[in-house]
């Protein structure tokens, strides 16, 4: 049997190559914008920014300190988490609810607040059951833009940090989020959304759709059953900012794979290159605003190796299929969980993506893939997301590896750690392995107390070493601020909503706090000009290294528990 | 200082609630309705004035007059295959006995095999007829799937086979561009058009 189909590493080839030749137009827009120069769309945009603000009393010329950054930051992300809250607890007061749905219960709705706001978007609740239009229009969109936002304005400040000298002024948040949002989210979500309509994802605010079926079906009890009831809603705006924003919450219960948020294969393909394309042109906003593009492309590139080989490895387990199936003499690949439409290609790009850039949608349902094409996207997640990891969350939790590479070669071959023209001191490498080990940790910790509690194991639906992966896995996507799920778990219990929140407060603000406050470190230094000391960081050797380092500390730590989830399941499966 | 930033902050929330949840999505509702409508309505399929279903979302067809589409993990959530409310997948492991038990009483796998003989299905089948999908939903078999069950359906209908094999072909969707996608078959669309054919000869 063939390891692959033709059509397929096509289609991979040609969604790479739209996405290289995104990065450097919009990484050089997104860098006119955050430096507030003119672009392409100030003429429209630009009177709109002022606007803002003026309504919110904000000035624009006046930066600030790493201190008043990060509080700005918290603040407002203490806002939207509140606001949310109370808007899903009282959903059933609230307009635009033709289904009359109730309120969120309290413990979910500070759960689903939580994720939200931390650009998670793991959910314990079916979309089409539970959230009115209200909901999904309002308080879960605005999370959408925002919560991106701020993920990016964080990375902004860590960039000045790095490019600018002695000086304590990192930026305005306010501006940051600003600019994002009018300048970067907004005009690519409206174009999408009208795009992802043209195709067939639905966008209305009619009430939910009776069917006569064309042939009456039984239910279990036996009982006809003669209607079908199609949900509604304004699917389109929600679907094309969750991909955008590497959010990742659905609209349905089936998220991407949901035929009205994700109708066909070129649906699909626009959906991967929308969460994949803002971290991948980071990477160039970054070499842009430091000045030497070669920096970001030296990113880009480690991201793109450990990317493209775990998506061949995903690819491959999928493709060759469920062996105990299999001997039942049925051949094929792994199609449980995935959608005709799709394939095993466009479902596996979609969930190495989706698991690489912390997006959290899914076009297919991760529990049901074999055990090392799951094992993949949870292996993806722990790395830390940072291949390429969310809509700037990922571009500053890929610098604190940097920094850690720089530092470990400096001490290994006898050269001043630096970067870029600062020096790499205490306090920098202290803020970067917070950035890095935040996550790791969470998912240990938590892990490790859900599976000795009886409050942890009784959520867990697959049998044998399986049920460790769900667990697993529920952590690994929560402290990582990923989304996706085994979703066979069932979670929306008290144990798991308090500690999955817990796991995404902690992934979200502790490593983004810890970056504003090295840029500010980093600011604050002298530039010191490269000598015969300095180690490149733009060569391919660089680039290795970077890779190295990333794999060793992002996977060394989870080995064990990979071994006794999804490779113990693989030996189970095959029989060996 | 501090109460300035809370200030902002709130008139921030405000003006973004305004552009963000009010005019950006209703700007994207108009553009659908004016330009796309029925797109945007749910690509609704209306047969001499009701809506008999979505062209995007699969029924659960178990008439051997009928393809069927693949099985629906919606049944094991609410109780009633392609049940558009109760969205998702089967959630099954790839171990999981549920899902790969040889006996049929038990397997999801090894159960659809034995009602598709039991139909009189012949011939290898393809993994999308006795796997279920993502959402539950979904509205496509491969080609494969179609072929399979065109004698069967022939035979219940008492129609030449020929003509069943040519209504799969008619509506047989090739990959997007010759790469995007699977070669399948819209089984809602096609057990429309037999009916469709059955009524006019």
């Amino acid at each position: 049997m063939r390891n692959f189909e033709t059509y397929d590493l096509i289609g991979i080839a040609v969604l790479l190559a739209v996405l290289l030749l995104l990065v450097k137009p919009l990484g050089a827009y997104m860098a006119r914008v955050y430096q507030g120069e003119k672009n392409l769309l100030s003429p429209v945009l630009r009177p709109l920014e002022r606007l803002v603000y003026h309504i919110a009393g904000i000035d624009e010329e006046k930066e600030s300190g790493w201190t008043q950054y990060a509080f700005a930051f918290l603040l407002f992300n203490a806002l939207g988490i509140a606001f949310l809250f109370l808007a899903l607890v009282f959903q059933g007061v609230l307009p635009l609810n033709p289904q009359g749905l109730p309120g969120f219960p309290l413990m979910l709705a500070f759960n689903t607040a939580v994720s939200f706001i931390t650009n998670t978007n793991w959910q314990n609740y079916a979309g089409e059951s539970t959230a009115s239009y209200f909901t999904q229009t309002v308080p879960l969109t605005l999370s959408h833009f925002v919560a991106a936002a701020a993920g990016m304005a964080v990375v902004i400040a860590l960039i000045r940090g790095i490019a600018r000298r002695t000086t304590q002024q990192i930026g305005n948040f306010w501006v940051d989020l600003t600019r994002g949002v009018l300048y970067i989210l907004l005009p690519i979500a409206l174009i999408a959304g009208i795009f992802l309509v043209s195709q067939g994802v639905i966008q209305n605010f009619s009430g939910y759709q009776g069917v006569r079926l064309v042939q009456p079906a039984q239910n279990r009890n036996g009982g006809a059953v003669t209607t079908q009831t199609l949900p509604m809603g304004p699917v389109a705006s929600f679907e094309s900012i969750k991909l955008l924003g590497t959010n990742g919450g659905g609209f349905f219960n089936a998220n991407s794979a949901h035929p009205y948020e994700n109708p066909s294969p070129l649906t699909n393909f626009v959906e991967i290159a929308l969460f994949l394309m803002i971290p991948l042109a980071l990477t160039n906003t970054f070499g842009r605003i430091v000045g030497n593009t070669r920096q970001g492309w030296a990113i880009l590139t480690a991201m793109l190796i450990i990317l493209v080989v775990s998506l061949g490895a995903m690819y491959w387990a999928e493709h060759a299929g469920n062996s105990l199936i299999h001997r039942q003499g049925i051949a094929g690949p792994n199609m449980e969980g995935k959608e005709v439409r799709f394939g095993v290609g466009g479902s596996t790009v979609f969930a190495a993506g989706t698991t690489a850039t912390s997006d959290g949608a899914v076009n297919s349902m991760l529990d049901s893939y074999t055990p090392l094409g799951g094992g993949v996207s949870m292996f993806l997640m722990l790395l830390g997301e940072v291949v390429p990891g969310g809509v700037g969350s990922g571009l500053y939790t890929m610098l604190g590896f940097v920094i850690i590479a720089v530092f470990v070669a400096g001490l290994m071959i006898g050269r001043t750690p630096e970067y870029l023209g600062k020096k790499i001191e205490v306090r920098e490498m202290w803020m970067s392995v917070i950035m890095v080990l935040t996550s790791g940790i969470s998912v240990l910790i938590f892990s490790g107390i859900a599976l000795l509690l009886r409050a942890g194991t009784g959520a867990i639906f697959n049998p044998g070493p399986h049920g460790l992966s769900e667990v697993l896995y529920a952590y690994a996507s929560t402290s990582n601020n990923n989304g996706s799920s085994f979703a066979g778990i069932s979670a929306n219990t008290p144990f798991y909503n308090i500690t999955l929140s817990l796991a995404m407060l902690l992934g979200r603000f502790l490593p983004a706090v810890a970056a504003l406050a090295m840029a500010g470190s980093l600011a604050a230094k002298k530039y010191v000009p490269p000598s015969l000391g300095t180690l490149p960081t733009d060569n391919l050797t660089f680039v290795g290294w970077l890779i190295v380092v990333v794999i060793i500390v992002g996977a060394l730590t989870f080995l064990p528990a990979l071994g006794l989830g999804p490779i113990v399941e693989h030996l189970i499966m095959t029989g060996r | 200082m501090k109460l300035a930033e809370i200030k902002r902050a709130l008139l921030l929330l405000v003006t973004f609630l305004v552009l963000l949840t009010v005019i950006y999505p209703a700007v994207v509702t108009l553009a659908g309705r004016v330009a796309f409508p029925g797109k945007a309505a749910g690509s609704l399929i209306e047969q001499n004035g009701a809506v008999v279903g979505s062209s995007l979302i699969g029924q659960p067809f178990s008439s051997p007059k009928y393809f069927w589409p693949r099985p629906s993990a919606t049944a094991a959530a609410s109780g009633m295959p392609y049940d558009p409310l109760a969205s998702g997948g089967s959630n099954l492991g790839p171990t999981n006995q549920k899902l790969v038990s040889p006996d049929p009483a038990t397997g999801e796998v090894s159960g659809a095999v034995r009602a598709l003989r039991d139909s009189g299905v012949n011939g290898p089948l393809p993994i999308d007829l006795v796997t279920s999908s993502g959402s539950g939903l979904d509205p496509d078999i491969t080609v494969e799937a179609a072929q399979v069950q065109a004698a069967r359906v022939a035979q219940a209908r008492g129609m030449p086979l020929a003509k069943v094999r040519q209504l799969v072909d008619d509506h047989t969707q090739g990959r997007w561009l010759g790469f995007m996608g699977t070669v399948r078959v819209n089984v809602l669309e096609l057990n429309l058009a037999l009916d469709q054919a059955g009524q006019n000869s």
